[in-house]
């Protein structure tokens, strides 16, 4: 089960990182669907969106932004993951506590 | 060698998976909505999220390992609807919810909430969604995903579906029932009075080629959690169905 699972990760990997090649619309820039979709039909209807309150779409800010904000949740699932499956004798069980 | 070779491309294509990058995907910007829609929105959201939170404070209280849980599938949550995730086959990115499979583990109303908190965050530091459309966001992601997820999870397996058929089935529709909520709510808030019908196929009919591959990999992962807590943890998911039945509440 462990080898099928990483085995997955790996081709799942491989085929998300070929994307730019596969894609039959290689030259698009790879927008979200809120600009595909949402925005898009926003505008039409005469509501575009405006800029948010705190605007952290500014140069590479927003990748710091992002990236702490992987950093962080990352940390908090690696402790929280501990608590639950690091070892058996830590971890939590409903069923003795009741 | 041969295994441990295989260990380290998994954590590698893992890495590259996971890695942040800034990219929007379904939340809905700032300013789209019209006043009216957004603070109904945010009415219906606050409903949901103030009995979560109440729901919370009983389960911590008779339950205190629920704690961790809660704080993991938080994590989790934020992060996988941080994630944009290319869809080659259109050209275009979105991300999952992770709303699917937090309901199946922390219980649909909790879900609710810890969506709520990461919408909250990324509208307010993360330029993705909005202040004013957060009540849209957290009734199509937080209420729609969690409810969809939970309810199809249940109903799969009074059903005697398999358990891993069933977590597959609800990490889909928690996607799917996630999008279709968005496209309601643009429908109701951008067409003319008579067309939000045909407004709502047309949104719908756009989403489909990027969220129909997008909600199977949600199933994937749904599915692949939820084996993994069965095998390692199996009081885990019995924890959900336990307090909800000692909770009183149904759903």
């Amino acid at each position: 089960m462990k080898r099928f699972i990483m085995l997955c990760l790996i081709a799942a990997s491989c085929f998300f990182l070929m994307a730019p090649v596969l894609s039959p619309a290689a030259e698009k820039s790879w927008d979200g669907v809120d600009v595909l979709v949402v925005e898009k039909y926003a505008e039409a209807a005469g509501r575009p969106a405006r800029e948010p309150y705190i605007n952290t779409d500014q140069g590479d800010l927003l990748l710091f932004v992002f990236a702490m904000a992987g950093v962080i949740g990352g940390f908090t699932m690696g402790y929280y993951w501990r608590d639950l499956f690091g070892s058996k004798a830590s971890a939590v069980s409903c069923l003795s506590k009741k | 060698m041969k295994s441990k070779l295989l260990y380290i491309l998994a954590a590698l294509s893992g890495m590259l998976i996971a890695l942040p990058e800034p990219a929007f995907a379904m939340h809905i910007s700032e300013g789209i909505l019209p006043l009216g829609w957004a603070l109904t929105w945010y009415l219906v959201a606050a409903l949901f999220v103030g009995w979560g939170l109440i729901i919370i404070k009983q389960r911590l209280l008779r339950f205190p390992q629920y704690k961790p849980l809660l704080g993991l599938m938080g994590a989790a949550v934020f992060v996988i609807s941080c994630l944009p995730i290319p869809v080659p086959i259109v050209g275009s990115c979105s991300h999952p919810c992770g709303t699917g499979l937090a309901a199946i583990l922390i219980g649909p109303l909790a879900s609710i909430v810890v969506a709520a908190v990461a919408l909250l965050i990324q509208a307010l530091f993360l330029a993705h969604g909005g202040l004013s459309t957060l009540g849209g966001n957290i009734l199509s992601m937080g209420v729609a995903g969690s409810l969809a997820g939970w309810f199809t999870y249940i109903g799969l397996k009074r059903l005697k579906v398999p358990m891993a058929v069933a977590a597959f089935i609800a990490g889909c529709m928690a996607d799917w029932a996630t999008y279709a909520t968005t496209a309601a709510e643009l429908a109701l808030g951008l067409a003319d009075p008579g067309g939000a019908g045909k407004l709502f196929s047309a949104i719908c009919m756009a989403f489909a080629p990027t969220q129909i591959p997008l909600g199977i990999l949600e199933g994937f992962i749904t599915m692949g959690v939820v084996v993994f807590v069965k095998n390692r943890r199996p009081e885990i998911l019995d924890l959900s169905l336990t307090c909800h039945k000692t909770a009183g509440v149904s759903a």
